[in-house]
C-alpha cells in the first residue's frame, strides 16, 4: 500500500500517497485531548448517546419556552376582550409557539430518541458519521437560539407558523421577526438534513450481524421512514424559505403580488414540506409505542410486517395529501376531490397501526406501568385526533372548519395526544437505560393522569369552540357568542397541563436524588424484548462488547424465553446469563472534535449578517470555512487518542484482525467508514 | 477471518460478511453522498418549478423576459464545457484507482478549470443580461431565473473548491489511492451538478 512516486516533475507531480499514519491534524487547534472535565466532555463529544441526551435536554428547554407562550395565549383568551396581550404581540406569540413546538420540540425529541436508541437497536457502536451527528445537534441548537433571539431584537415572527404569503412580505410585516424565522429554520433545516443523511446511512449500513431489515425493531424502522421524509421534505421548505428571504432582504418578486408573485406558490411549497412534516413528527412516537406495548403486554407486536409496512406506506402516501391544507384557497374542484380521496386513504395505514396495537394488547398480560399508560394514552388520543382529521378530508366540512379552533383541536390531539404522549412514555421507559435509575412510578402515574386530564380539558373544548365558529389566531373575542365557558375550561386545562409538566421535571430531579440510595435497576428492568436491553444501564460508551448476532425479531426476548410445544413461554435464561458484561478492551471509538460546534455556531453569525450588516456575513463565512477545512483535514479518529478506557486501537472487537499483511490497511479502511 | 477477539455465545455465529465494511457493501461516505444528492433533487425541483411558474413577466413594462435575452449558442458552448468536465472527472477517478497520482492532479485541475470556465461564462452572461435591462429585481421572471441559475452556480463553485482542495491534498501526499473514494465521492457531487445543469439548460433555455 505504500506508494512511491518515482519521478516527480513539475509542481503537480510532488510525491503523494503513503501510509495513513502520515495523517496529522492540520487544523489551527489540536483535537480536544482532555474530555475528562465534564463540560468539555459534552461540548466536543461525538458520542451518539451524549448527543441524544443533549437533543432531549435542548428540546425540553424549548418546550418550556413554547409552553410559556401557550400559557400566554390561554391567559389572553380566558375572558372576552382580554387585555394581557396586544393584537401584535398575540400574533408573535402564537407564531413562535407553533414554530417552537414543531421545529424545536417535537422534531428534536424524535431526533433525541433516534440518536440514542437507533444505533443501540441495530447493534452499532455509533452512527455512520459521528462528527456530522454532533454538528446536527449544535446546528439545531444554534438555529433554535437564533430564532428565539428575535424576541430580543424587536419581536418574533408574526405570520403564523406556516407564514403565508403575501402576509409574510415586508409590507405587512416590516420588522425582522420573519427574517429570524426564515434564517433560523434554514439553519435547523441544515441540522435535520445532515441528521437524516447520517441516520439513514447508519440504518442501511451499520446493522450488526443477522440484523436484516425485517428483524429491525419497529422504532428503528420508523426512524428510517422519518429520516427519509426529512431528507425529501426539508429541501422543499429550504427552497421556499430562500425565495421568501430573497423577497424580504433583496427585493425579489416571488411573492410580491404587484409584480405577479403568486401566494399559492408558497402554500404549495410549504405544504409539500408541511404534510410529510406532520408524519415525520408522529412516526417516531408510533415507533416508541410499538416498542412499549409488546413489553407491557408480554406479547410480540401483532403483525410486525404490517406495522412496518403501514409505516412505510404512511411515508409514501404522506407526499400525496398536502393540498388538503388548501381546500379554501381556490385550487379547483378536481384538485379538491383528488386530495380529499388521498387524505381519506392515508387513514387506512394509520388505522392498521391502531388495530395492530390493540391486537397486541388483546389477550396479553397487561401491566399498567407509566410507559404503558402513556402508550395507551397515545393510542386513544391519537385515534380521536385521527378521526377529526378524517372529517377534514371531507372538503365541504373542511371549508367550514378551516381556520377555526376545530383545526387547532385536531392537530393538538395528534401532535400532543399522539407524538408528545408517546415521547413521555418513551422517556419513562428508557430513563433507566439512559441514566441508570428509574423514574418514580407513583409520580409517573400521577403525571400521566394529570397530563391526560389537562390535555383533554385544553383541547377537547376547542372542537366545540371551532364548530361554534371561533376563529383561530384572533387575539380576542366578544361576549355573547357562547365562547366564554369553553375558553375558560381550555385555559384551566392548559394550566393543569403545565402543572403535569412541572411534575415531570420534579420527578426527574426527585428520582435522581433518590437513586443514590437505590441499587442499579440492571440492564433489563422491564423484562423487555429488543437487544438494547442486554447491555448495562446506563449504556457504556462503547455500547456493545462483543457486537451481538441477531437471529430473529425480538432477539433478546428469545435469549431469555423459549416456547414449549403447547405455545407457553418458559424462562430459560436469567438476565445475568444473557446480559453483556464485556469491557471496552480494544474498542476503538471515534474521537471528540472541536469543529462541529464551531461550524454550527458560524451559521447564525452569517444569518445575523444577512439581517443587519453584510460585514458580519464575512466574519461568519470565515468561521464556517475555517471549520469546514479544520474538519476535513482532521482524521475522524486519533490513533491511540483519548477514547475508551483502553487505548489499544484495532485489536479485535469491532475490527476483525486479518492474519495477512494487509492488517493495517483493512483496519485503516474500516476507520474511514466513520468519517464524519 | 475468524474473529478471535470475540468470545461469547456470539462466537460461533457466522461472520461471512464481516470483512465487508458495511451491510450494503457501499461505504458510508459514498452512500451518504448519494442520499444527500437525492435530497438536492428536491431543492432544485422546487426552484425549477418556481421558474416554470414565473417564466414570463406579468407585463411588458417589467423589462425583458429571460427568453428574450438568452444567447443560446453561447450557453450551449458553456454547457458543453461543463459536460466535458464530467469526462475529466471520470478520468481523475480512474487515475487514482490506478494509483497514478500525477494524472489524478492533472485531471482534477482540468475539471476545476472547465468548471471555472463555466462559472466565468455564467458571470459574463449575467452581466450582459443586466446590461440589457434584466436585473434581479426587475420582474418575477428575472428573480426566478437568477435564483435558479445562481443556486446552480454556487453548487458548481463549491465543487470547484472541493476539487482544488483535493489537488492541494494530493500535492501534500495526503491523498493515497486507498482514499480514492474521497475523489470518487467528490466526483459523484460533480456529476450531479452537471446532470442538474442538463435539466436546467433544457427546461430554462431550450423549451420556449
Amino acid at each position: 500500500m505504500a506508494l512511491v512516486e518515482p519521478t516527480p516533475s513539475g509542481p503537480l507531480a510532488l510525491p503523494s500517497g503513503g501510509d495513513t499514519s502520515d495523517f496529522k491534524p492540520l487544523g489551527v487547534f489540536a483535537r480536544p485531548v482532555d474530555p475528562k472535565r465534564s463540560w468539555r466532555k459534552w461540548l466536543f463529544t461525538v458520542d451518539h448517546k451524549k448527543i441524544g441526551i443533549m437533543y432531549g435536554t435542548a428540546a425540553m428547554f424549548f418546550f418550556l419556552i413554547g409552553g410559556s407562550e401557550a400559557l400566554l395565549i390561554r391567559a389572553q383568551l380566558w375572558a372576552p376582550r382580554g387585555k394581557l396581550l396586544s393584537a401584535e404581540l398575540y400574533n408573535q406569540v402564537f407564531t413562535m409557539h407553533g414554530t417552537t413546538m414543531v421545529f424545536l420540540v417535537v422534531m428534536p425529541i424524535g431526533a433525541a430518541f433516534a440518536n440514542y436508541l437507533m444505533p443501540l437497536q441495530i447493534g452499532a457502536r455509533d452512527v455512520a458519521f459521528p462528527r456530522i451527528n454532533a454538528f446536527s445537534f449544535w446546528c439545531f441548537l444554534s438555529g433554535g437560539l437564533f430564532l428565539n433571539s428575535s424576541w430580543l431584537f424587536g419581536g418574533g415572527a408574526d405570520g403564523g407558523w406556516f407564514m403565508y404569503a403575501p402576509n409574510s412580505g415586508v409590507i405587512f410585516s416590516p420588522g425582522h421577526g420573519i427574517d429570524f424565522w426564515n434564517l433560523g429554520l434554514i439553519i435547523t433545516g441544515i441540522a435535520s438534513l445532515t441528521g437524516a443523511v447520517n441516520l439513514i446511512v447508519t440504518v442501511l449500513n451499520m446493522r450488526c450481524p443477522g440484523m436484516t431489515l425485517m428483524r429491525m425493531p419497529v422504532f428503528t424502522w420508523m426512524t428510517l421512514v422519518t429520516q427519509f421524509l426529512l431528507l425529501f421534505a426539508i429541501p422543499v421548505l429550504t427552497a421556499a424559505q430562500f425565495l421568501l428571504m430573497f423577497d424580504r432582504l433583496f427585493d425579489a418578486n416571488f411573492f410580491n403580488v404587484k409584480n405577479g408573485g403568486n401566494p399559492l406558490l408558497w402554500e404549495h411549497l410549504f405544504w409539500i414540506f408541511g404534510h410529510p412534516e406532520v408524519y415525520l413528527m408522529i412516526l417516531p412516537a408510533f415507533g416508541l409505542v410499538s416498542e412499549m406495548l409488546p413489553v407491557f403486554s408480554r406479547k410480540p407486536i401483532f403483525g410486525y410486517p404490517f406495522i412496518v409496512f403501514s409505516g412505510v406506506a404512511i411515508g409514501f402516501m404522506g407526499w400525496g395529501v398536502w393540498a388538503h391544507h388548501m381546500f379554501v384557497s381556490g385550487i379547483g374542484p378536481i384538485s379538491v376531490t383528488t386530495f380529499s380521496l388521498t387524505t381519506m386513504f392515508i387513514a387506512v395505514p394509520t388505522g392498521v397501526k391502531i388495530l395492530n396495537w390493540t391486537a397486541t394488547m388483546w389477550g396479553g398480560k397487561l401491566k399498567f406501568s407509566t410507559p404503558m399508560l402513556f402508550s395507551i394514552g397515545l393510542v386513544t388520543m391519537f385515534t380521536i385526533g385521527g378521526l377529526s382529521g378524517v372529517t377534514h378530508a371531507v372538503a365541504p366540512a373542511d371549508t367550514q372548519q378551516t381556520d377555526t379552533y376545530y383545526i387547532v383541536a385536531h392537530f393538538h390531539y395528534v401532535l400532543f395526544g399522539g407524538a408528545f404522549l408517546g415521547f413521555m412514555g418513551g422517556m419513562y421507559f428508557y430513563w433507566p437505560k439512559l441514566f441508570g435509575h428509574m423514574l418514580n412510578e407513583t409520580l409517573g402515574k400521577t403525571n400521566f393522569w394529570l397530563m391526560l386530564l389537562g390535555f383533554n380539558l385544553t383541547f377537547g373544548p376547542m372542537h366545540i369552540l371551532g364548530l361554534q365558529g371561533m376563529s383561530r389566531r384572533i387575539y380576542t373575542y366578544d361576549a355573547g357568542y357562547g365562547f366564554e365557558l369553553w375558553n375558560k375550561v381550555a385555559t384551566i386545562g392548559a394550566f393543569t397541563l403545565a402543572s403535569s409538566v412541572a411534575l415531570f421535571l420534579f420527578n426527574v430531579f426527585y428520582s435522581r436524588a433518590k437513586a443514590k440510595h437505590l441499587p442499579n435497576p440492571g440492564p433489563d428492568p422491564w423484562d423487555a424484548r429488543t437487544i438494547e436491553w442486554m447491555i448495562p444501564s446506563p449504556v457504556p460508551e462503547y455500547n456493545y462488547d462483543p457486537i451481538p448476532t441477531v437471529t430473529r425479531v425480538d432477539d433478546f426476548w428469545y435469549r431469555k424465553y423459549a416456547e414449549t410445544p403447547d405455545h407457553r413461554l418458559v424462562r430459560t435464561h436469567t438476565i445475568e446469563e444473557v446480559a453483556q458484561t464485556g469491557d471496552s478492551t480494544g474498542v476503538h471509538l471515534p474521537s471528540p472534535s472541536y469543529w462541529p460546534i464551531v461550524l454550527a455556531f458560524g451559521l447564525p453569525i452569517i444569518a445575523y449578517g444577512l439581517i443587519y450588516s453584510l460585514w458580519l456575513c464575512a466574519v461568519g463565512g470565515v468561521v464556517v470555512v475555517a471549520a469546514i477545512y479544520g474538519w476535513a483535514l482532521e482524521p475522524p479518529d486519533a490513533p491511540g487518542g483519548d477514547h475508551g478506557e483502553h487505548h489499544e486501537p484495532d485489536a479485535g472487537g469491532e475490527l476483525p484482525a486479518d492474519a495477512d499483511a494487509s492488517t493495517s490497511a483493512s483496519a485503516d479502511e474500516k476507520e474511514v467508514e466513520t468519517v464524519g | 477471518m475468524a474473529d478471535t477477539a470475540v468470545v461469547d455465545h456470539d462466537a460461533g455465529a457466522p461472520h461471512a460478511h464481516i470483512e465487508h465494511d458495511t451491510n450494503t457493501g457501499i461505504s458510508n461516505t459514498k452512500l451518504g453522498m448519494w442520499i444527500f444528492l437525492a435530497s438536492e433533487c428536491l431543492l432544485f425541483g422546487g426552484l425549477i418549478t418556481t421558474y416554470l411558474l414565473y417564466k414570463t413577466p406579468i407585463s411588458v413594462e417589467q423589462g425583458p423576459a429571460p427568453h428574450q435575452v438568452y444567447d443560446i449558442p453561447f450557453t450551449s458552448v458553456s454547457s458543453f464545457v461543463l459536460l466535458m468536465s464530467s469526462l475529466t472527472m471520470v478520468l481523475a477517478v480512474a487515475a487514482i484507482e490506478r494509483g497514478d497520482h500525477h494524472r489524478v492532479r492533472t485531471w482534477l485541475v482540468a475539471t476545476a478549470l472547465l468548471g471555472a470556465t463555466f462559472i466565468a461564462g455564467q458571470i459574463y452572461e449575467f452581466t450582459v443580461f443586466v446590461g440589457e435591462g434584466m436585473g434581479y429585481t426587475t420582474s418575477r421572471s428575472s428573480s426566478a431565473f437568477y435564483t435558479l441559475t445562481g443556486f446552480h452556480g454556487v453548487h458548481v463553485t463549491v465543487g470547484i473548491i472541493m476539487l482544488v482542495s483535493l489537488v492541494l491534498l494530493s500535492m501534500r501526499g495526503k491523498l493515497p489511492e486507498h482514499r480514492s473514494e474521497t475523489v470518487e465521492t467528490v466526483g459523484l457531487y460533480w456529476h450531479f451538478v452537471d446532470v442538474v445543469w442538463i435539466v436546467i439548460f433544457a427546461v430554462v433555455y431550450l423549451i420556449p
